[in-house]
């Protein structure tokens, strides 16, 4: 018989150990897919994911700016899953920020000055995105509303909205999409730092400090901290329950759509329907996986960057198909949520021999 | 005039792949899984039956009707329940949240659906140019022999396939089953309250598992249908879309109910391609917002059903939690 009962607190170090051994597991595991579809030498493969983060300066500066909007996207729903309020929209609420961006790029550009533009889209795309996640929010404060379904929903609702935008603008014609938007005069590009990717990795290193401090040392992250742990608890405290989820939700929307204005000002230049590529369910999986550390995300992030980068390069130079990395993305999550089932529980082996010596 | 002749079994053929979604997800979500990984289970159900229609069609035999549905019909089934087993893996015995899994296995799903979609070719060695399984479509494609000869009757009930049938017949059963039965007494127990659905001597653990597996091959049908009937036999990554999504959007707008699924399902299908038939004159971008109707209308109906409030429409009361019997 196995028996399986709640562990008390696991020592740190037995924990990571037992994390580090899922995340073996999911290499290993990805590694053999890898080798089965691919059939090649797995050191040689490896070289190969290397080289697709790490083979030229440009792909390890892409690396770190994928990284970082990764990470930015995580933070964001961070707040939200504390106070266990399922933010599923980051998507959606990414898009609204984008496309307030895009908005903004296009119809202010010859009139105000840059900084002016700039300023307005930074206003919009974060109030934009915080609409996005506010308007569940309310519902859920109000009537408890799913929280979980109505977020999903609205990425969809979003994704048409910038469909929309997509034809209505569309350059060139029939093209459906909107192209690099005032490729000439520039007006709305954000400034570039150095280079051009490092302006996206800058914020979101500011931004993660700010996290960890707004999570573990403020009275708001200690309000959604207390609300996630236990509603009743938070009420008989004192802590008005609907106001700490509007602001929480707004805050992630907020970020979200400020990671829009950094994806468009900063790095695109255009919006489309497939910005966000399904990042917003990604960081959902990171911001979970790291037991919403920000440090630890910042890991998982990265890794996840890599697998995904590496495994389209191996699987483009054996002509096969690039979404091989979410098939890894998803190997990899399985062993490590799997993995976290030994750290909360324990499972105890008792022989069954002394039933069996009483029938003899 | 609006050509309701037309219209109607365009929509009924949209609606089929959501409806045999939303009966899987619904009965998925009365044992308490949330199953977001829906999406990636009919990406997953449809490439398994691409790929035992791809072999047998390959293999140089001599097709036969039978064999012809039979092989991607089981491969289609096999993979979906895998899916449904992984998913009750992670979440039933190992506890893992069931929204982190179910994204999860959506990635997954999706990736790979798209992965053999794009690499299958290549991986068995052959020198077709793409994945046409004209033969097996045709097979799966096949409508009821009169429907032809009756007029407009014919073309709106008669003209589908056997799948679209299936389809119907599965919402009936489950609904059957999930208000008229033990059974589905029992199941429906174990999703509003595990616990005492165990003191009352119910298995939790084996309903949650048979119920998703079910509910994942019931969902991986869709998958299959359309690949086989809808868009004839072609897989093209990322066709199926965001139906999966819009499947789970059904279960809510349905409010849990199997029966009204089949209506929904085709509404939602006739709301997918309106901007098709609606009029725009030469603003092509409007088709674009009409497309965001199904969304809308799922949201008004989950803010309304959470506002009304009525016990009877409720989702089952432990929708997304994890149950540890020793945890009272």
């Amino acid at each position: 018989m196995i028996q399986i009962s709640k562990r008390g607190e696991l020592g740190r170090g037995r924990a990571l150990a037992v994390r580090a051994a899922g995340l073996v597991l999911g290499v290993l595991l990805c590694a053999l897919v890898t080798l089965l579809a691919t059939g090649k030498n797995p050191l040689e493969l490896f070289a190969a994911m290397v080289r697709g983060s790490f083979g030229t300066p440009r792909k390890t500066w892409l690396f770190l700016q994928n990284t970082a909007i990764l990470l930015m996207i995580s933070l964001a729903v961070t707040p939200a899953f504390k106070m266990r309020c399922w933010n599923l929209g980051a998507e959606g609420q990414v898009l609204a920020g984008a496309m307030a961006t895009t908005a903004c790029m296009k119809l202010l550009a010859p009139s105000i000055p840059n900084a002016l533009v700039i300023l307005c889209m930074l206003i919009t795309s974060v109030v934009c995105g915080a609409v996005w996640a506010g308007v569940p929010a309310i519902f859920k404060a109000r009537f408890n509303t799913n929280e979980t379904l109505f977020t999903l929903m609205m990425n969809y609702v979003a994704m048409q909205i910038v469909s929309f935008f997509c034809v209505k603008w569309e350059n060139p014609k029939g093209s459906c999409q909107i192209g690099i938007v005032n490729q000439s005069s520039r007006i709305g590009w954000l400034p570039e730092i150095g280079n051009r990717y490092l302006l996206p990795i800058l914020v979101v290193i500011l931004l993660t400090v700010f996290m960890f401090f707004y999570l573990n040392s403020t009275k708001h992250g200690f309000e959604l901290t207390v609300v996630g742990e236990s509603e009743r608890t938070a009420r008989y405290v004192g802590i008005k329950v609907g106001r700490v989820v509007i602001r929480t939700m707004l805050l992630s929307g907020a970020i979200c759509g400020l990671t829009g204005f950094l994806l468009v000002g900063g790095i695109h230049h255009t919006v489309s329907t497939t910005l966000a590529g399904g990042q917003g369910f990604t960081a959902v999986m990171v911001s979970w996986l790291a037991k919403f550390n920000p440090a630890v995300m910042g890991i998982f992030s990265g890794l996840l960057v890599f697998l995904s980068a590496g495994a389209t390069e191996v699987a483009t130079s054996v002509g096969l198909n690039q979404s091989f990395g979410d098939m890894l993305t998803g190997i990899l999550i399985f062993c490590i949520i799997g993995s976290e089932f030994f750290i909360n529980y324990r499972l105890s082996f008792h022989k069954k021999n002394k039933e069996v010596e009483h029938h003899v | 005039m609006f050509d309701f002749i037309s219209f109607i079994p365009r929509a009924v053929m949209q609606g089929i792949p959501l409806m045999l979604g939303c009966t899987g997800e619904t009965l998925t979500e009365k044992s308490g899984n949330l199953n977001l990984g829906t999406a990636g289970i009919m990406y997953v159900g449809g490439i398994c039956g691409v790929i035992g229609a791809f072999l047998y069609e390959n293999s140089g035999a001599v097709m036969n009707d039978f064999l012809t549905v039979l092989i991607p019909l089981v491969s289609c089934l096999v993979g979906s329940a895998l899916m449904g087993l992984l998913y009750c893996f992670l979440t039933v015995t190992l506890r893992a949240n069931q929204n982190v899994t179910g994204l999860a296995l959506t990635t997954f799903g999706v990736g790979l659906g798209n992965f053999f979609g794009g690499s299958l070719i290549k991986l068995v060695k052959t020198d077709v140019p793409s994945i046409v399984l004209a033969k097996t479509s045709l097979v799966f494609s096949r409508k009821l022999p009169f429907a032809d000869s009756l007029g407009w009757f014919g073309k709106i009930f008669l003209s589908y396939s056997f799948l679209a049938y299936v389809a119907v017949l599965l919402a009936l059963l489950s609904s059957y089953v999930l208000n008229r039965t033990r059974t589905g007494l029992h199941l429906r127990a174990v999703g509003e309250s595990p616990n005492t659905a165990d003191a009352a001597g119910i298995n939790v653990v084996r309903y949650k598992y048979a119920a998703t597996c079910l509910g994942s091959m019931v969902s991986g049908l869709g998958g299959l249908y359309y690949v086989m009937d809808y868009a004839s036999g072609v897989w093209s990554n990322n066709a199926f879309g965001d139906r999966g999504w819009l499947a789970v959007a059904l279960v809510i707008f349905t409010i849990w109910r199997p029966n009204v699924s089949i209506f929904a399902s085709i509404l939602f299908g006739g709301l997918y391609i309106l901007n098709v038939y609606l009029p725009t004159g030469t603003n092509l971008a409007i088709k674009e917002l009409y497309k965001m109707l199904p969304y809308v209308v799922t949201i008004i109906v989950l803010v309304i059903t959470s506002m009304r409030n009525k016990r009877e429409n409720q989702p089952p009361a432990s929708l997304g939690l994890p149950y540890f019997r020793e945890e009272r």
